[in-house]
């Protein structure tokens, strides 16, 4: 469960400050699926960064799960990121040196699993994105469809609540952007909540609920009823 | 998080840029072989020279007439020395306390001739005594006669080269050897020892001191060498030597007396000092490594940036951040020590083989040293980027191209 309470963030550029976030009131509920559109610049992209605890908001106040997670220090923050929230990324962020399984066993090897068992699960979890034959494969043997599964896997290895995904079909032609969004509403049917950034409104479509976003804002919020057609039939 | 997982992510990582990380290990490798092939150096010679002086014995007295003081300022116009007489070693050999050996010792010049061959030999005329003093071995025959010291058979024992001089390496035993007027018989070669603090032993012959003394026509001795039981034994024994020639002279102090404790001690200082300044010219070669190293984990850290931002979303916090990445620094300079080692040891080895006369030892302290320096030249150098590393703000790390 998601609780932004007047959320702002404003940061200095060339000295002048510049409201990225002007007063965000949003509660998002868990197992939901929501979109977040807008052009660039419209603040989504750090909308994200603060829902990950990424960032801090400058005021206002950010509950997780019932907990004003605000005023958390930076250690607290990083735990709250390795056991409650998965990224995926548009640039996929994998580890160029590493496996596709050494990239799904890192946030685990960081939290002290022990190599059985992150074994075992980084193999569960490529599985579950259809990488199993794969997984041996380092980032540069693998399609940008390939790594981005890799990077759900890895998203999800922990076990999160919430999963945030930034224009995660934005470097995948249409067949692989479909699989992977295919995974992640699969996840989201799983009973993690979903929150996508995107600036693709085919995708952003898909969502159960929709926010539009345009300076620092929220300035249009839809709710669609879930479909089940396939994302390639929709195009 | 697991010691073991750290090591292999620090180390893959390494793996990951194989030719940058090869040549900054070999950086630390140069600095560290550096320093232990020129502390061998140092330590060599300190050993080598000290070895020599206590080949001479370090427990040794040399007696010289004469009160060499140098004073500033007013010269005070001393009674001239009386001589040191033979009688004057007899009496420290029978009554100086500790006196384990007192050889008396007459130098001098003189041409000698062996059937058609001559040349110019030195000369030393003392006793039997002297063979255990100076620690000399035989390689035939035998030494001076033990015996009085005031008469002497003219017989002679001949340095190792002046047998193959003046014999051509044959067995010169029962031959003639004229030294200026007067033959000498030779009884005993001496075994190749080399020049000894000044002195060539293999070109040397020694004669009975009273016969000496009659050749050169000389009044006293050039020295008297004293060896004493022990090396702690040695200012007492200087004290008490004095002594007992002040009252022989009538009260006037007119003797040196040299030991080499002195001597010795200053080398040992120069020397030990000279291995320190080695050291330290061996350090800065070190410290470029150690910026070497610096600059390959800035660089790491720029390329990775990505890398880092993603750790950070995954959950790794900043302290485990810096440590990977001091991990990665110390993982590097202590595998550059290691070869550094190898090759400092192995080139230690290698000057001895092809060297053999060339001191080099490498000191107790300088492997370990070596190891526990370049571990810190990584940490020390590896601190900056691990800190940047750890301080990235992960939302412009992840948005790096």
């Amino acid at each position: 469960m998601i609780e932004l309470q007047g959320v702002t963030r404003v940061f200095e550029v060339g000295g002048r400050p510049v409201n990225a976030l002007r007063g965000i009131d949003l509660v998002v509920p868990d197992g939901e699926y929501l979109s977040v559109m807008g052009p660039s610049g419209s603040g989504k992209s750090t909308l994200l960064n603060l829902l990950g605890c990424l960032d801090r908001p400058t005021s206002g106040t950010y509950r997780l799960d019932g907990r004003d997670v605000t005023d958390l220090n930076d250690l607290e923050l990083s735990r709250l990121r390795r056991h409650k929230i998965g990224f995926v990324f548009q640039a996929f962020h994998m580890v160029p040196r590493l496996t596709a399984k050494g990239n799904v066993e890192l946030p685990m090897t960081f939290a002290g699993v022990p190599p059985e068992e992150r074994s075992r699960r980084a193999e569960a979890a490529l599985l579950s994105v259809g990488l199993a034959a794969r997984m041996d494969h380092r980032p540069d043997q693998l399609s940008g469809g390939e790594r981005q599964r890799a990077a759900i896997a890895r998203a999800v290895v922990m076990g999160p609540t919430l999963l945030l995904a930034d224009e995660p079909t934005g470097n995948l032609d249409s067949v692989s952007g479909g699989e992977v969004v295919a995974l992640l509403e699969a996840m989201n049917a799983g009973g993690l909540t979903l929150v996508v950034v995107t600036h693709d409104a085919v995708l952003g479509g898909r969502a159960r609920r929709q926010i539009r976003m345009a300076d620092g804002a929220v300035v249009e919020e839809r709710r669609a009823e879930p479909r089940s057609a396939p994302l390639q039939a929709a195009r | 998080m697991r010691a073991g997982d750290l090591f292999g992510f620090a180390g893959a990582a390494l793996r990951g840029h194989r030719l940058r990380s090869t040549l900054s290990l070999l950086g630390v490798a140069i600095g560290v072989a550096s320093v232990i092939l020129l502390t061998s150096l140092g330590e060599g010679a300190r050993l080598y020279v000290t070895g020599e002086f206590l080949a001479l014995g370090s427990n040794l007295l040399i007696v010289t007439p004469g009160k060499n003081e140098t004073t500033g300022g007013i010269v005070v116009p001393l009674p001239a020395p009386r001589d040191l007489t033979l009688d004057d070693a007899e009496a420290l050999r029978r009554r100086l306390r500790g006196a384990r050996h007192v050889a008396p010792l007459a130098l001098g010049e003189a041409t000698a001739k062996a059937g058609d061959l001559t040349r110019t030999v030195g000369v030393g005329g003392t006793t039997a005594e002297f063979m255990p003093l100076r620690k000399i071995h035989l390689r035939m025959g035998r030494y001076l006669p033990a015996g009085e010291g005031d008469r002497g058979e003219r017989v002679c024992v001949i340095g190792a080269k002046l047998q193959d001089e003046l014999f051509l390496g044959r067995n010169p035993l029962g031959e003639a050897l004229r030294l200026g007027d007067d033959r000498f018989k030779v009884i005993g070669v001496m075994s190749p020892r080399g020049v000894s603090l000044g002195t060539d032993l293999d070109e040397v012959v020694h004669v009975p001191v009273a016969q000496a003394l009659r050749m050169f026509d000389l009044r006293g001795l050039s020295q008297v060498m004293v060896e004493l039981g022990s090396h702690e034994e040695i200012q007492s024994g200087k004290a008490r030597a004095i002594a007992l020639l002040k009252e022989r002279h009538d009260g006037f102090e007119d003797v040196t007396i040299t030991t080499q404790d002195a001597v010795l001690g200053s080398f040992n200082r120069i020397l030990a000092l000279l291995t320190a300044a080695l050291a330290g010219i061996a350090a800065v070669s070190l410290s470029v490594a150690g910026i070497g190293i610096m600059n390959v984990m800035i660089v790491s850290v720029s390329e990775r940036t990505r890398e880092i931002g993603l750790l950070k979303a995954v959950g790794v916090t900043a302290p485990q951040v810096l440590l990977a990445f001091l991990v990665e620094a110390a993982l590097l300079s202590s595998a550059g020590g290691l070869v550094g080692v190898g090759v400092g040891i192995g080139g230690t080895h290698l000057v001895q083989a092809l060297y053999p006369s060339f001191p080099m030892a490498p000191p107790p302290w300088a492997v370990p040293a070596a190891v526990v320096v370049s571990m810190s030249v990584g940490l020390v150098f590896g601190a900056l980027p691990a800190r940047r590393a750890a301080r990235l703000d992960p939302v412009a790390a992840l948005a790096r191209r």
